[in-house]
């Protein structure tokens, strides 16, 4: 039996943090960083840390939670998908200026595809334009091994780190040693001063001279600088690659039996690239290849537009996940071997993603649609952005802009005279995250709409994270809970109503109460509250009785295309639905959804199909 | 890539598993690596996370042996294990020339030359023991089974390192435990 533990690159660094005694770390949940603050919350019980660990109500939060825990001498840690770093880029920039007095490490992973994200933007380009120092893991297990290096870097400088893991790195997983846990060392400490921490225009020009500073001196600190994988080649051709790429490479080189021809250097610190490094490859190669993910950050740095090939001079796609196919047909054309041919399955295709069967958000979309069929529906980020599939879903741009973005339509609409029913959705996490702002505007302008807050009283899309509104902390533990339906009154919000959707004729009527409340007096609110299906099942929840299909089905396909249940399957050659036994989950609310009332419960005199 | 199985420390092999979210593809790659790592092999896989798991096609990559990169390229895969039948014409491209696909599904499907197909109906084999939630295990018994485990051609591990790595990760002696090893001999006692 081997001492190695199979470890997910979230995990890994997870492990890495807490075994380089971080003490604080909070996160907002995102794919592909989820699973990295509970993995920290698991280390931290099982080494018996004294820690500060939380889900934050969002990044820009979570970011300034540990930000100040590092300005106060001690190790902290914050994590989050890349577009949750645009929601921290305000404290990210000015933190750079400011500098830390413990280790700080921001991790921020990036989504090359993108597989789950709404953009393929590349964190290093932020930290770039931060000088924030960025370390780029190639593997679950030196992404833990960076996490500690991290820390170290951080504190050698007084800077914050990034730590850039891909969707490759961090839902990958690997046998590693996991690192051990050191004794904590730190004490808080904050030492005041204003010039400092709460700097005015001129001192931040001279913070910026100090930051410029610090970049250039960690550009040759020998910690992080680029590993030459064959040192005992001598050839004009090198490949400088990063991240995963970097894996897909050396892997390669050894297939394609390329290592005695070529040159195979490995970045770790892709920002601020070495100098020295950047001088020796300008001095040894006639041709550089550079392969990293997803924008080209090494390559404008080692920028000579006659020997520097990559996704600027249009060498390497210039968009999209370098998938290690990709990899070998541009490793054969810069070796000069043949080209493989052949096509490569294109990532995506097959079934599309659908809401759980026994989500109430299928019931939610269903009776909006049913209310306002005219209507136009902004919605937001999590599993409800599947209401796409009902075609309850118009519009989905970010955290927080189906209430800003109702609110525009209407003003827009109203301009040209024209009225039209509007009806936003949004998940109960992702309001707390960003929704309470725009419908505070709203209110204030006499904006016309009515906002679904969809309650599963969790963060599902993520892994069902808790939300402020359950009153469980990161590490199970009880916390205060926020009251949904104050907060909204709170806003100015006068039509504020509660209600299970899955009771489907009683929520249409609520929502058209709620229609007729916002063509006249301004925003409604429908809190739509019933847990999400998924919890309920790890509850053992399933309704009593069967759902069964009667001989009164024609085929007309409603439930199918409107409902969309996984459980409800049409058998084309029947010409008939029929229920899923292996995902139904007995909630019925499809058995409201059949305008010829063929879907029952077995208990009120089906038959089995 | 089946060079040679056996606990030798050359020892290779890469396979890509196939199918819904929802339907423990996850859970499968994950038992298979701790069963490389406790045979001492060095072990990568590659994960699907995020909306793909609502129900979207869902893909695992596993490779066993001295590997650096986590994703098994085109024509590269030893075995393609495939829980949705609808899966393989999207993910056949996998397998390498002589590789082997096992399928749930009720008759054999088609995969061209060149390839090795064994199909089980995993679905009405759990349906009929009452364990819907154990089609992958039902899958993965059938599939070391039939195909062999421990063997030149076959999985890395036996179908008894399997057992061992269930028992680790659920606890010996539990009604979870239980339940997963009854999914998984089922499938044996099919594959047999």
């Amino acid at each position: 039996m081997s001492d190695r533990i199979l470890m997910q690159g979230n995990d890994a660094i997870a492990r890495g943090l807490v075994a380089a005694g971080c003490a604080v770390a909070a996160s907002y949940p995102g794919t592909p960083a989820s699973e990295i603050l509970s993995s920290i919350d698991f280390w931290r019980k099982k080494c018996g840390a004294a820690m500060h660990v939380e889900w934050a109500v969002n990044e820009k939060v979570a970011f300034e939670i540990a930000y100040t825990a590092a300005i106060s001498g001690l190790r902290a840690a914050v994590s989050m998908k890349q577009v949750g770093l645009n929601v921290a880029s305000d404290p990210f920039l000015s933190a750079a200026y400011l500098g830390v007095t413990g280790g700080f490490l921001v991790v921020s992973a990036d989504d090359p595809g993108p597989h789950s994200s709404q953009t393929e933007q590349d964190s290093r380009l932020l930290a770039v334009m931060a000088k924030v120092p960025v370390l780029d893991p190639a593997s679950p297990a030196q992404a833990m091994a960076l996490a500690g290096t991290g820390f170290d870097l951080s504190e050698a400088f007084g800077i914050p780190v990034m730590l850039r893991p891909t969707t490759r790195i961090c839902h990958a997983s690997q046998d590693v040693d996991a690192a051990p846990f050191l004794p904590p060392v730190r004490e808080v400490r904050f030492t005041k001063d204003p010039a400092r921490w709460a700097a005015t225009p001129v001192y931040r020009r001279v913070l910026h001279d100090r930051l410029a500073e610090k970049v250039a001196a960690i550009a040759v600190w020998p910690a992080t600088a680029p590993i030459r994988v064959n040192p005992e080649v001598s050839t004009v051709k090198a490949v400088v690659a990063s991240g995963v790429a970097f894996a897909h490479a050396r892997e390669l080189f050894v297939e394609m039996a390329i290592s005695d021809r070529i040159a195979l250097y490995q970045v770790i610190q892709p920002y601020p690239l070495h100098s020295a490094f950047i001088d020796h490859l300008l001095e040894t190669y006639a041709e550089i290849l550079v392969l990293e993910e997803p924008a080209p950050v090494i390559e404008m740095q080692i920028a000579d537009r006659h020997r520097v090939r990559g996704r600027m001079t249009g060498a390497v796609p210039g968009t999209g996940e370098l998938l290690p196919e990709i990899i070998e047909r541009l490793l054969s054309r810069f070796a000069g071997l043949p080209v493989p041919g052949g096509a490569f399955p294109a990532p995506g295709g097959g079934r599309r993603p659908t809401l759980c069967p026994g989500c109430a958000h299928r019931s939610s979309f269903y009776a909006i649609r049913k209310a306002a069929p005219a209507g136009i529906y902004p919605s937001d980020i999590g599993c409800y952005t599947l209401g796409i599939n009902l075609g309850a879903v118009d519009t989905v741009l970010c955290m927080g802009a189906a209430v800003s973005q109702a609110a525009g339509f209407d003003y827009a609409h109203r301009l040209s005279g024209k009225q039209v029913d509007i009806v936003a959705t949004i998940g109960d996490s992702t309001f707390y995250h960003s929704g309470i702002p725009p419908l505070i505007d709203a209110v204030v302008q006499g904006a016309r709409f009515v906002l679904v807050i969809l309650d599963n009283g969790t963060t599902a899309m993520t892994g069902n994270q808790p939300t402020p509104g359950t009153g469980i902390g990161a590490g199970g533990e009880t916390t205060a809970a926020v009251d949904m339906e104050g907060l909204v009154r709170a806003c100015g919000v006068r039509f504020c109503r509660t209600a299970n959707p899955d009771r489907l004729t009683e929520f249409v009527a609520l929502l058209k109460e709620a229609l007729a409340h916002a063509r006249e007096r301004g925003v409604a609110v429908v809190i739509a509250r019933q847990p999400c299906a998924m919890v309920a099942l790890g509850a053992g929840g399933k309704e009593p009785g069967a759902i069964v299909i009667t001989t009164e089905c024609t085929g007309c396909r409603h439930c199918v295309d409107r409902f969309e249940c996984p459980a409800l399957v049409f058998d084309e050659g029947a010409n008939r639905v029929r229920i899923d036994e292996m995902t139904c989950t007995g909630c019925g609310v499809c058995v409201h959804v059949c305008p010829l009332d063929a879907i029952r419960r077995e208990s009120a005199g089906g038959e089995r199909p | 890539m089946n060079a040679g199985v056996g606990k030798s420390p050359g020892m290779r092999q890469q396979i890509v598993l196939s199918g819904f979210g929802g339907q423990g593809i996850l859970f499968l790659s994950r038992l298979l690596a701790e069963a490389a790592i406790a045979r001492g092999l060095p072990v990568l896989t590659s994960e699907t996370h995020g909306m793909a798991q609502r129900g979207g096609v869902v893909v695992s990559h596993l490779k066993v042996g001295g590997f650096d990169s986590p994703l098994v390229r085109t024509g590269r895969a030893d075995l393609l294990l495939v829980l949705k039948e609808e899966n393989v014409a999207l993910h056949r491209g996998f397998l390498a020339d002589g590789g082997t696909l096992v399928v749930n599904a009720p008759v054999p499907t088609d995969a061209g030359p060149r390839v090795r197909v064994h199909a089980v109906d995993a679905d009405a084999l759990a349906l009929s023991a009452e364990m819907p939630h154990a089609v992958n295990l039902v899958l993965l018994g059938f599939a070391i089974a039939r195909v062999g485990g421990g063997t030149a051609g076959g999985f890395f591990c036996a179908a008894g390192e399997i057992r061992e790595a269930l028992s680790r990760r659920q606890g010996a002696g539990g009604p979870r435990l239980a339940a997963s090893l009854s999914a998984l001999d089922l499938g044996i006692a099919h594959g047999t």
